[in-house]
């Protein structure tokens, strides 16, 4: 496919050239006057599309716009894990689509994404929370995806230095997802940016879309930072901006934008080999290759826009760890940072086309977008180059809050908040 | 985040909980079914000036309507919401 592939012998060739002969993985093109396709946002979702539409679509006169670098937004920011343990039928379809991309992403995209399947351990702490992780399990098993069930002798043989003894949060069990685990994020990005470039798309950094042209209900263009672009088709995939973005083509979302924490602890040895979640209150972790813990919980709970949270979270999420895995007390924290979700009010995403003629919306991934990057990419390219919807993504329309089908996986109701 | 509770001076954000967007009205026409869906839905989301519900859950339990900066969390005005409501239907009390 192409002449610098990274191997042993090229590491070795610049190693003895003091790593001058590295070339950028992709090119850096002027915007052409038009494009077939334009996707607005160069994150994980907006890249994905483009090498979807490239590699399985065949349209591949495609830009990608990013107002700042890619990686730099929500897919440099998340804590990588990556699982198909959804109980809905809208959802599990799609997560398990999601599941066996990432499982073959290494090869579609020739690129290292340190795709490790170490499993994910959902922990539950009272009789009422087993029942509701055996029925999760249960739908899990009748869609194909695996789950099992773990008793407490089971759980410490693989989670040892769980606080089993807490009179407080007593651990009864987990729901484990075994081809459930992590990616290294980045490279995602990266990976996808570097194979839509192969194939002919112009990834556009530094370029901020600051309006649409729309003529007789009808998307003709994007006016940007840097001029006019024309455009037959433009697919939004812009996160926590998906509403400000929006509200240039007149449309109004039911999205509220919160403020996602995460955290990484100083490097240990290894400790803890795979995805662990605390059932009693909002706390997961795994461990990075690098050695660090790598960990988060809730939103920070109202409308942000800021990428940094506050106090009050950081004291929850240690709470939580502490309850769970007391040894890690000591460890210190090395860095926390936020990133802006995009919260549905249904806790669901949008994958549809917009009142907008030509004009289409990826959005509402609330906290679960990472894990959603390349079913979300092949069921918006889907959606763009054939104009209707990929049959895993068809109950992600936007309409659907006014007719009553949302997906609420928590059951909560219209409080993004919450879910 | 701090927020100074009209009733109880400035208190750690912790004490309250959110309930969101507090711009949007409820339809008088109990008929009016996308007004609803909009009502119940649709949100502008602004970056920047937000005005918002709080509940002051863990002191004195009154509503508020807070004016803050979604940008930089920095808060312009905090009110209590009854008096809000009163203002917009007209100042009848």
């Amino acid at each position: 496919m192409t002449s610098d592939r990274y191997s042993i012998f090229s590491l070795l060739r610049e190693t003895l050239n003091g790593h001058k002969g590295w070339r950028p993985a992709w090119r850096s093109p002027d915007p052409k006057p038009s494009y077939d396709v334009v996707i607005v946002g160069g994150g994980g979702h907006g890249l994905a599309t483009a090498h979807y539409l490239a590699s399985r679509y065949g349209v591949t006169n495609v830009a990608v716009l990013e107002k700042g670098w890619i990686g730099g937004g929500n897919v440099g920011r998340n804590t990588t894990i990556v699982r198909s343990n959804y109980l809905l039928p809208g959802n599990v379809p799609f997560y398990e689509h999601s599941m066996k991309l990432w499982e073959g992403l290494e090869q579609d995209l020739n690129y290292n994404a340190m795709v490790s399947q170490r499993g994910v351990v959902n922990l539950f702490h009272s009789d009422g929370q087993r029942d509701a992780y055996v029925r999760r399990g249960n739908s899990m098993r009748m869609h194909g995806v695996d789950a099992e069930l773990l008793d407490v002798a089971a759980l410490k043989r693989i989670l040892p230095m769980l606080d089993f003894d807490n009179a407080r949060f007593p651990i009864k069990g987990a729901l484990r997802q075994r081809r459930g685990g992590t990616v290294r994020h980045d490279a995602v990005a990266w990976g996808y940016a570097r194979a839509a470039d192969r194939r002919g798309v112009d990834i556009i950094q530094n370029c901020e879309v600051t309006g649409f042209r729309i003529e007789n209900g009808r998307i003709s263009g994007v006016e940007t930072s840097r001029g006019f672009i024309g455009a037959a088709k433009v697919g939004l995939a812009c996160a926590g901006n998906s509403s400000r973005v929006a509200q240039m083509a007149g449309l109004r979302l039911p999205i509220e934008s919160h403020a996602l924490q995460a955290f990484v602890s100083e490097g240990i040895k290894p400790f803890i080999d795979t995805v662990c979640t605390f059932g009693a209150g909002h706390f997961y972790i795994s461990q990075s290759d690098k050695g660090g813990l790598v960990f988060g919980g809730d939103i920070d709970g109202y409308n942000s826009y800021a990428q940094r949270g506050n106090l009050p979270t950081v004291e929850d999420v240690a709470e939580g760890g502490m309850a769970l895995m007391p040894s890690i007390g000591r460890v210190r924290m090395l860095r926390s940072w936020g990133g802006i979700m995009d919260m549905s009010m249904d806790g669901s995403p949008i994958i549809d086309r917009t009142p907008v003629d030509g004009l289409f919306l990826n959005a509402g991934w609330c906290y679960g977008g990472f894990k959603a990057t390349p079913a979300s990419g092949d069921c918006f390219a889907h959606l763009i180059a054939r104009g209707e919807p990929h049959p895993v993504g068809a109950a992600y329309r936007l309409p659907r809050f006014a007719t009553g089908r949302t997906i609420d996986e928590k059951g909560v109701g219209a409080q993004p908040n919450l879910h | 985040m701090r927020i100074a509770c009209p009733h109880c001076g400035p208190r750690g954000v912790d004490e309250f909980s959110y309930l969101g967007d507090a711009t949007v009205t409820r339809p008088t026409d109990p008929a009016d079914l996308d007004g609803f869906a909009a009502y119940v839905h649709e949100r502008r989301n602004p970056a920047g000036r937000h005005r918002e519900l709080w509940q002051h859950a863990l002191g004195c339990q009154s509503w508020l309507v807070v004016t803050r900066d979604t940008r930089t969390h920095a808060i312009e005005a905090v009110e209590a919401a009854r008096d809000v409501a009163l203002a917009r239907a007209g100042g009848e009390s």
